[in-house]
């Protein structure tokens, strides 16, 4: 290495930082091994291996719209054609007794994903952008519809099912057991995970940020946008094909819901609400969607149209995400500034809880109305009992709502004000860039 | 002496609008050349005709001997030519280190390799420092490109373009845009870059271009007017008429 | 076989009709905003719900005017209090704006019509075979529903090529760069543009709402083909769209009139995978794969003209 080198080139990372980054993994290992020992009733063990699937998932979703700058409507196609090959070849493996244990079958979905990419991919990226958004929405129609017509190999609406437990054992493990597909979901878990953040920091990863930046300037340096896009296209399609397959081993059923739009869908709303622009992004937004989707489900009969409401308020407000909003504190936090900005969030957080109440209120008291008119009017949303029919519930509802929006947009024009100053300072201190 | 850029009889046109009229130019290897000319001249297309961003409508374009039009910016930049652009193109996400590791990558042989680490190559890393050296921006290696200064954006810019070592660079407008200060600091960076390399640049400020030259290529309308050395450009009348005049009056 | 023919041909050119009264809308939208208007479907579904439920309070014809101008201020107001906010966070940001909408537009009309489809008929008045073909009766609705939609396109061409605006938008279809020197009004033509476009879309919903089913799945029904319908026919281009609506039309609309299938065609050929699972292409019918006919068609167009058929930009 030369002087120049060592003057100019980022420092290599220090032996302290290392030992930190290589802990952060080790613990991430023991964390997921400790899990079932904290919470080890069946739903919560189901709960974490549903994660798990999810975080995979989002994880090489990001790939696309993340790192390459592909925002895509089909990515279902490739997880749900990885779960229906490997339903096929759990069957296939038991009923001929080959010599495959359960758990190196989720590469069996993986490559599936691989070989969908392969072929479907170069069509696809073609185009970036919009174009690409809309192609990948026809092309997971193509195959989402395909998959009914062709019901021997998809079975139909019902779908295709298989044994788990008739495979060749290792260890004597039967994986009947949640506990048991837990510890193999968190192995593959942990291994994509490893291998996803591997790619990030390889040549082909930085040409992907490259291409999502400046498509354009990338050809002036050599490389073909297109075959770019493409290769980062099948990893992306590598990875669901095995979240794919971990949620077929699962369930140990594939349907069509697995290809379908609202599968393509929920992906891309975890990995967005989590934050597109860091790694561990769509590991939260995974963590996040799946918490939310099975607790509002509990909570109210229409939790759907929740999701698509904090969906859309994480796009208009933070686009960034969960993990953009938490990053953006970070220079404050260095600054010693986090107390000056936290008042005003408190204040605005009072506003506005007022006016999510009183959204909740309106949407439940719609609900009732609308969709069970004939039936008792005491209702209960979020474990709070009311009376729909009650004036006075409409009368909070009409005052927190439309009190609560213009009290709350005053004191978030504060927050702004209050995020204004400390910035400046923390960059006075050079700590913001 | 070989010739590194031929252009022969090339003509672009949008529809019926014809923006270069059959152009022929020889640019020497080793050598500066200059392109002037008024606005709208066309200089800008024929750099995207050149660099593969455009096909040209007809004519044929050399590099080397080698005929490259018709293939895509890509090939044409791995055979040895890259370009910088008028309007800053970096990729504005990305620090000021990763930009010119990405325009290095390619040349290193490294392609879309998925199985290395990044930081683990050192002749990338080596290259990439010399070029961050040589732009004078090691001091921001770390800042996202989109937040430079205008003149550190340009210095970037020219930093991409010289990266992966093509040895025929095309420049357009480099100083546009910069103080007088600014303008002889990229001059010299351009002159030292450039150091036996093949030199094609558009430029309008005329202190620069007789300066750097070693020939000047005048558009006017699509056509080019007159070639020579920078004394016969000056002398000739007909591109003082068309071009010299306006400017220097 | 004629008899065929002609009634798919009507059809067909009906349904794109039908299909390009919202691609215009979603192509001059894209083409001054920049932004895909993915919840352009969920609009449709707002005119034919808004119309059903205006037709059993005041009447069809009431409905035919109000539910569009309804939906349009929708529309407009989705552009300026949504779109125009999250447009500083570039296109993908906007796309999925559209997406979260179009996710909760369904979710809102299923919370308020149901899941199950709604019983909106055809007014009385046009409620009566307009002529018979071959012993089949052509409904006067369908007569009716494409008399709007050419009336509509005529409409639509002489505002493109007579009005001030309509100047604006051809402008901005041939050099969208130059969208933003519009001037100081620029949003206002925005929320206009945006606001008629979803009109328009919304004018189908009312129309085709008593012809199809009128149910809370018809935008993610038929947004899907509608933007195979502006990728095919080029991304921006208005005469793309058109050409694309037509084709897409008539494909879909002969296809499931065509009951043949492979094993009808080559039968006494019958190979032995047809027993396996291949046996589901080779037993399938032209009328079963009707529905990936627009798809199929997709791929096609970008394997041999990626740009579409009358495309130019890449975005």
């Amino acid at each position: 290495m030369s002087d120049l080198t060592s003057s100019a080139a980022p420092p290599y990372p220090a032996t302290a930082e290392k030992f930190k980054f290589y802990g952060l993994w080790v613990a991430a290992a023991i964390a997921l091994l400790v899990l079932p020992k904290l919470f080890s009733s069946g739903g919560s063990l189901t709960t974490f291996s549903l994660i798990g699937i999810s975080i995979i998932f989002s994880l090489s979703y990001n790939i696309l719209l993340g790192q390459t700058g592909l925002l895509s409507f089909g990515h279902a196609v490739y997880y749900g054609l990885g779960g229906f090959l490997v339903i096929h070849a759990i069957n296939i493996i038991g009923m001929n007794k080959l010599p495959i244990p359960l758990p190196v079958v989720p590469l069996i979905g993986g490559l599936t994903g691989l070989l969908f990419a392969v072929l479907l991919g170069w069509v696809s990226t073609q185009r970036s952008g919009t174009a690409f958004a809309m192609i990948s929405l026809g092309v997971a129609e193509l195959v989402a519809s395909s998959a009914l017509i062709l019901r021997t190999f998809f079975g139909g609406e019902a779908g295709i099912s298989a044994n788990r437990t008739k495979l060749f054992r290792v260890f004597d493990w039967s994986f009947g057991p949640q506990i048991q597909i837990y510890y193999l979901v968190a192995a593959w878990t942990l291994l994509a995970v490893i291998a996803m953040y591997a790619l990030t920091r390889t040549p082909l990863g930085r040409m992907c940020n490259a291409v999502r930046d400046n498509p354009e300037r990338v050809q002036f340096v050599g490389y073909d946008p297109h075959v770019v896009r493409y290769l980062a296209f099948c990893f992306s399609g590598f990875f669901a094909g095995i979240a794919g397959a971990l949620a077929a081993i699962n369930f140990e059923i594939a349907n069509s819901a697995y290809l379908g739009a609202v599968q393509s869908g929920t992906v891309l709303f975890a990995t967005y609400i989590g934050g597109v622009g860091f790694f561990i992004g769509p590991i939260i937004g995974a963590i996040f969607v799946t918490l939310l989707s099975l607790g509002l489900s509990d909570l109210t009969p229409v939790w759907q149209l929740y999701f698509g409401l904090i969906f859309i308020a994480v796009v208009m407000f933070a686009p960034g995400g969960i993990t953009g909003l938490l990053m953006m504190h970070r220079p404050l936090l260095k600054a010693g500034r986090l107390s000056k900005v936290l008042p005003s969030y408190l204040i605005a957080f009072v506003p506005t809880l007022a006016m999510i109440v009183g959204l909740i209120l309106a949407i439940e008291t719609t609900v009732h109305f609308t969709v069970n008119p004939g039936e008792d009017s005491h209702i209960k949303a979020f474990g709070v009992r009311f009376d729909a029919a009650n004036p006075y519930i409409w009368a909070m509802a009409a005052i927190l709502l439309i009190g609560g929006f213009l009290v709350a947009r005053k004191t978030w024009t504060w927050v702004g004000h209050a995020w204004d100053d400390a910035t400046s300072v923390a960059r006075e201190k050079g700590v913001a860039s | 002496m070989s010739t590194a850029i031929e252009l022969r009889g090339v003509e672009k046109s949008f529809g019926i609008t014809s923006v270069i009229r059959n152009v022929n130019l020889a640019v020497a290897q080793g050598e500066r050349h200059a392109l002037i000319g008024p606005n709208g001249a066309g200089k800008s297309t024929l750099f995207n005709l050149i660099s593969g961003y455009m096909l040209p409508t007809t004519g044929s374009i050399l590099l080397r001997d080698k005929v490259i039009s018709g293939l895509p910016p890509y090939q044409i930049n791995r055979r040895g030519l890259s370009r910088s652009f008028q309007v800053t193109n970096v990729f504005a996400n990305m620090s000021v280190w990763e930009n010119l590791r990405c325009a290095v990558l390619w040349a290193a042989g490294y392609r879309y390799a998925f199985w290395k680490n990044i930081d683990n190559l050192p002749e990338v890393r080596d290259r990439t420092a010399q070029i961050l050296g040589d732009i004078h921006l090691i001091a921001r290696r770390d800042v996202p490109a989109g937040l430079l200064t205008y003149a550190e954006q340009r210095a970037l810019e020219i930093g991409i373009t010289i990266a992966g070592g093509a040895d025929v660079i095309l420049l357009d407008e480099p100083t546009a845009g910069m103080s007088h200060a600014e303008t002889e600091r990229a001059v010299a960076l351009i002159r030292r870059l450039t150091e036996g390399r093949t030199l094609l640049i558009v430029e309008h400020d005329m202190s620069v271009v007789f300066g750097l030259a070693d020939r000047i290529s005048v558009l006017v309308y699509g056509q080019i007017i007159a070639s020579g050395t920078p004394e016969e450009i000056r002398g000739n009348p007909k591109v003082r008429e068309a071009y010299l005049g306006e400017e220097a009056a | 076989m004629l008899e065929l023919i002609v009634i798919s041909t009507l059809n067909g050119v009906l349904f794109g009709m039908l299909l390009f009264l919202m691609a215009s809308g979603l192509t001059v939208i894209f083409s001054m905003l920049g932004v895909l208007n993915f919840a352009h479907a969920s609009f449709y579904m707002l005119g034919a719900f808004f119309g059903f439920q205006i037709s059993r309070w005041f009447g069809f014809w009431p409905a035919l005017l109000i539910a569009p101008l309804l939906a349009g201020a929708i529309g407009a107001g989705v552009e300026r209090y949504g779109l125009r906010r999250v447009h500083k966070n570039g296109h993908v940001a906007e796309l999925l704006f559209t997406f979260g909408l179009a996710f909760a537009i369904e979710e809102i009309v299923q919370i308020i019509w149901g899941k199950s489809p709604v019983d909106f008929r055809v007014p009385p008045l046009l409620d009566f075979p307009a002529f018979t073909i071959f012993s089949t009766n052509y409904p006067a609705y369908k007569i009716f529903m494409l008399l709007v939609s050419v009336a509509i396109f005529a409409a639509l061409l002489i505002t493109l090529k007579k009005t001030r605006i309509g100047l604006i938008v051809q402008a901005a279809l041939t050099h969208p760069h130059m969208v933003g020197h519009l001037g100081h009004n620029v949003g206002r033509i925005f929320m206009l543009v945006f606001g008629v476009g979803t009109a328009l879309a919304a004018v189908a919903g009312v129309i085709a709402g008593p012809a199809l089913v009128t149910q809370s799945n018809m935008a993610g029904l038929l947004g899907p083909i509608l933007f195979v319908v502006v990728v095919v026919g080029g991304l921006g281009s208005l005469p793309g769209a058109f050409v694309a609506s037509l084709l897409i039309g008539l494909v879909q609309t002969f296809a499931v009139s065509i009951n043949g299938s492979l094993s009808e065609a080559f039968g006494p050929l019958s190979p032995a995978y047809a027993t396996t699972w291949l046996a589901d292409i080779w037993n399938v019918t032209v009328a079963q794969i009707a529905p990936i006919m627009p798809y199929v068609l997709l791929v096609l167009i970008l394997i041999f003209r990626p740009m579409g058929l009358l495309g130019t930009r890449d975005t």
